[in-house]
């Protein structure tokens, strides 16, 4: 018998592709239920991409009119490709971003469309000035989906196996380098300390050995006699063996290049690294070995670290501001993100939870000492830390620092002619930017 | 095609449907169709030659495929010059202030030009030597290799097809998966040196020598790109003649001879095309090398065009100007290259 064609689901199919094709980001509607999509641009460290899907899921059950769609990347696609996508107005309602200062032009003021734009300004408050542009004090972009400090992570295995005591709190760079140097040759692994190849991880030392970064005008002045400290330092280490040329000297440019791997297969005795990575190593490392996170080692102005971490924002060019501002304002809500921090393993960067200090429940004991140390260190964050953190173009800094001191690290060119191309490389780009 | 069309329908009316027939009515359909369209366009094709005449009408044929070109080759070719004489971060051209030769003031302002670090944009030139390094090492590699495998898969032996097959297996691989696979067999804990450690040896970090780094980019590219060079050369051997070789055999000519003056000399224009193609993919090499070394150790295979997509993309402030202007002088060398081969290959020719 031959089958009938039934032509109305087709019809209907292809009616929903045309308007699915040629409307674009415009809501889609299915007869009376208008429903909203918005995209949102995340990229995750460790588990929060499956964490922030559940928590839409649980937004979108009881708000009918609005989708989520969630756009997984990578890292770099944050970086290299959203900044293109938003200067060509093409980017996502929402986004999930590392470099505040620097996308603070292409980000939503979200205070008209906000339940309690008071509840916002008191917890999240001190890092919505890393999201506005210099002059705007004023505007509530986002909120912080995750608060990270730099800081190292030890393999306490490591220490007992070659029987050396592990330097105590307020021990400078100087004992933990020479430690970890003893354990690495009697227990031979190849990395003492390693280093991620990035700009916070280099200041978060810099700022130890004195660097203040800006002049009292709050203009850059990178090359100071606490960043030739720490530059000198990371030289010797790399030539002396305590650090491995494989992090810092085999990239060219500001690419970033981790140890996690390294440090996952007890290959690193201490890994200068940060708060984001805690989940991660909860989860790998599990028993292969004991691991801590130690309190930064202090240098001879102060034992601070750098602050950073990743905001979710709503983005300018979207048609639904209302609707983005919903979403946030859900997600930013003391339970949702206090349910986002614990499963995630994430500082809180809110004001309200921190202080009453978050539970992580299905953390390791492991893991919830670390997020201890981690966020007892934001105590311990000196001036110029939080002021790079919060200057727009603190990224032109980072990668130029990484850039040259890679190059001398790698033995292409000289500490001194390093120092010389950051100051210039530095002040090419902000002349750039101001044309 | 009356009588099929009969056929067809009765069986078609029987509900029996069977390929051959559809196949015949697609056929015929089609037929109708595209007739139709000719019909259509003939006309005015016809009217069109008479008024402008009959050579003229090549233009005609060429101005839809020209105006493609336009669009997609030489619009952007205007649009990047256009960019590389204005600064700023701004994408769209309209918020992009003027400059006039600024950028390639910045980028052509060295001590000497032999040396990348009097230069005040260093990175530029240190790209711009390493590139010239690369495409030296990897053309005469590339030529080298190529033409011996293609010499050998010429020959009477046993696999030939296998060998081909083998030979030619890397072409079809992404550039991005070899680099990473190459990456898994060098870095510290890879298969080279678990087999170096195996036989009492040390472990050797190829990633953190410059030597190495320039040495193992040079390899992997040719590794993966011979086949297909080497395909154009044995297609360029089966075209030689084979009395020419059993003459000589009968001359009892050695072969060192057989090669300098009978395959050498009529393989020359397909070597010209190889030479050709591989000195522009030694020039465009980016993807391979970014993946295998990051440009590293230093700066010491930071080819050219990975400084332009730095420049314009990974940097905070996306540079686009700097990066235009260092893609026109790219392309104004490569022009010039590509000038000069053409004029060697006549002048070749031509004696």
């Amino acid at each position: 018998m031959m089958r009938r064609t039934r032509w109305s689901p087709t019809l209907a199919l292809l009616a929903g592709s045309l308007v699915a094709a040629f409307g674009g980001g415009a809501p889609v509607t299915w007869g009376a239920d208008a429903q909203t999509t918005l995209r949102m641009t995340w990229y995750s460290d460790g588990n929060e991409g499956e964490v922030i899907a559940d928590l839409l899921k649980r937004f979108e059950e009881s708000n009918k009119d609005i989708h989520v769609a969630l756009d997984q990347v990578p890292f770099k696609a944050i970086n290299e490709t959203l900044p293109v996508q938003l200067a060509s107005g093409q980017g996502p309602d929402i986004a999930r971003v590392g470099d505040m200062g620097g996308l603070a032009r292409y980000m939503l003021d979200l205070r008209p469309y906000l339940k309690d734009a008071a509840y916002w300004e008191a917890n999240y408050g001190p890092f919505l000035q890393w999201m506005r542009v210099p002059g705007d004090t004023t505007s509530i972009p986002g909120f912080m989906t995750q608060l990270t400090i730099t800081g190292p992570f030890v393999n306490k295995t490591l220490f007992e196996q070659a029987g050396v005591t592990m330097p105590g709190a307020k021990a400078t760079w100087e004992d933990w380098a020479s430690a970890t140097k003893e354990v690495a040759a009697k227990v031979q692994v190849p990395f003492p300390i390693a280093f991620d190849r990035s700009g916070h991880r280099f200041f978060g030392l810099a700022i130890s050995q004195g660097a203040t970064v800006f002049n009292p005008k709050g203009e850059p002045a990178v090359v100071d006699d606490g960043f030739r400290r720490a530059a000198q330092l990371i030289y010797d280490w790399h030539n002396g063996g305590v650090m491995s040329k494989e992090l810092w000297g085999v990239v060219a440019g500001a690419a970033y290049r981790g140890a996690n791997e390294e440090f996952k297969n007890a290959q690193v005795v201490m890994y200068e690294s940060g708060s984001w990575q805690i989940g991660q190593f909860d989860k790998t490392i599990g028993t292969d070995f004991d691991w801590v996170a130690v309190p930064t080692p202090c240098g001879p102005a102060n034992c601070s670290g750098m602050p950073g971490g990743a905001a979710l924002v709503g983005i300018k060019s979207t048609k639904h501001p209302a609707e983005v501002a919903r979403v946030l304002d859900y997600l930013a809500s003391e339970d949702v993100v206090a349910e986002f921090y614990a499963r995630s393993l994430f500082v809180p960067g809110h004001i309200g939870l921190a202080r009453r200090g978050l539970d992580y429940k299905g953390a390791s004991p492991a893991a919830k000492a670390a997020l201890k140390v981690f966020s007892d260190s934001v105590a311990q964050l000196a001036p110029a830390a939080n002021q790079l953190q919060g200057y727009p173009a603190s990224r032109v800094i980072f990668n130029a620092v990484i850039s040259r001191i890679g190059q001398a690290v790698s033995g292409e060119i000289a500490l001194d002619e390093a120092y010389k191309r950051i100051a210039s490389d530095v002040a090419q780009q902000i002349a750039e930017r101001g044309k | 095609m009356t009588n099929a069309s009969s056929e067809e329908q009765s069986t078609v009316v029987g509900s029996a449907l069977h390929l051959p027939v559809l196949g015949r009515l697609g056929g015929t359909v089609l037929d109708i169709v595209v007739g139709g369209l000719a019909r259509l366009v003939d006309v005015p094709m016809r009217t069109l030659q008479r008024l402008i005449g009959e050579r003229r009408m090549a233009y005609v044929f060429l101005l839809p495929n020209f105006a493609f070109f336009s669009l997609f080759v030489f619009a952007p070719l205007v649009i990047n010059v256009v960019f590389s004489v204005t600064g700023g971060e701004a994408l769209f051209l309209s918020d992009r202030p003027y400059v006039g030769a600024g950028q390639y003031r910045y980028l052509f302002d060295c001590g000497s030009y032999l040396d990348p670090a009097s230069c005040r944009e260093d990175h530029f030139w240190r790209g711009v030597a390493n590139t010239l390094r690369f495409t030296a090492f990897q053309l005469v590699a590339m030529v080298a290799f190529s033409l011996t495998t293609a010499v050998v898969l010429n020959m009477r032996i046993r696999a030939r097809g296998f060998f081909r097959a083998v030979y030619f297996f890397p072409v079809l691989l992404s550039p991005v998966v070899v680099a990473l696979v190459w990456k898994w067999i060098l870095q510290r804990d890879g298969l080279l040196n678990a087999g170096l450690t195996t036989l009492g040896g040390h472990k050797i970090l190829y990633f953190v020598d410059p030597g190495w780094a320039m040495f193992w980019s040079v390899f992997v590219s040719v590794w993966a790109h011979m086949g297909f060079y080497t395909l154009i050369l044995l297609a360029g051997l089966q075209a030689i003649p084979a009395d020419l070789y059993e003459a000589a055999q009968m001359d009892a000519t050695p072969r060192w001879r057989v090669f300098r003056r009978i395959t050498l000399p009529l393989l020359w224009p397909s070597l010209v095309v190889v030479i050709v193609l591989a000195l522009i993919r030694g020039v465009q090499t980016f993807d391979e090398v970014f993946v295998l070394t990051g440009g590293g150790p230093g700066t010491s295979t930071l080819m050219i065009v990975q400084y332009i997509y730095e420049t314009a993309f990974a940097s905070q402030v996306q540079n686009f100007g700097l990066a235009a202007a260092a893609s026109v002088a790219l392309g104004v060398v490569l022009f010039v290259l590509t000038l000069l081969q053409l004029a060697a290959t006549r002048r070749r020719s031509a004696s």
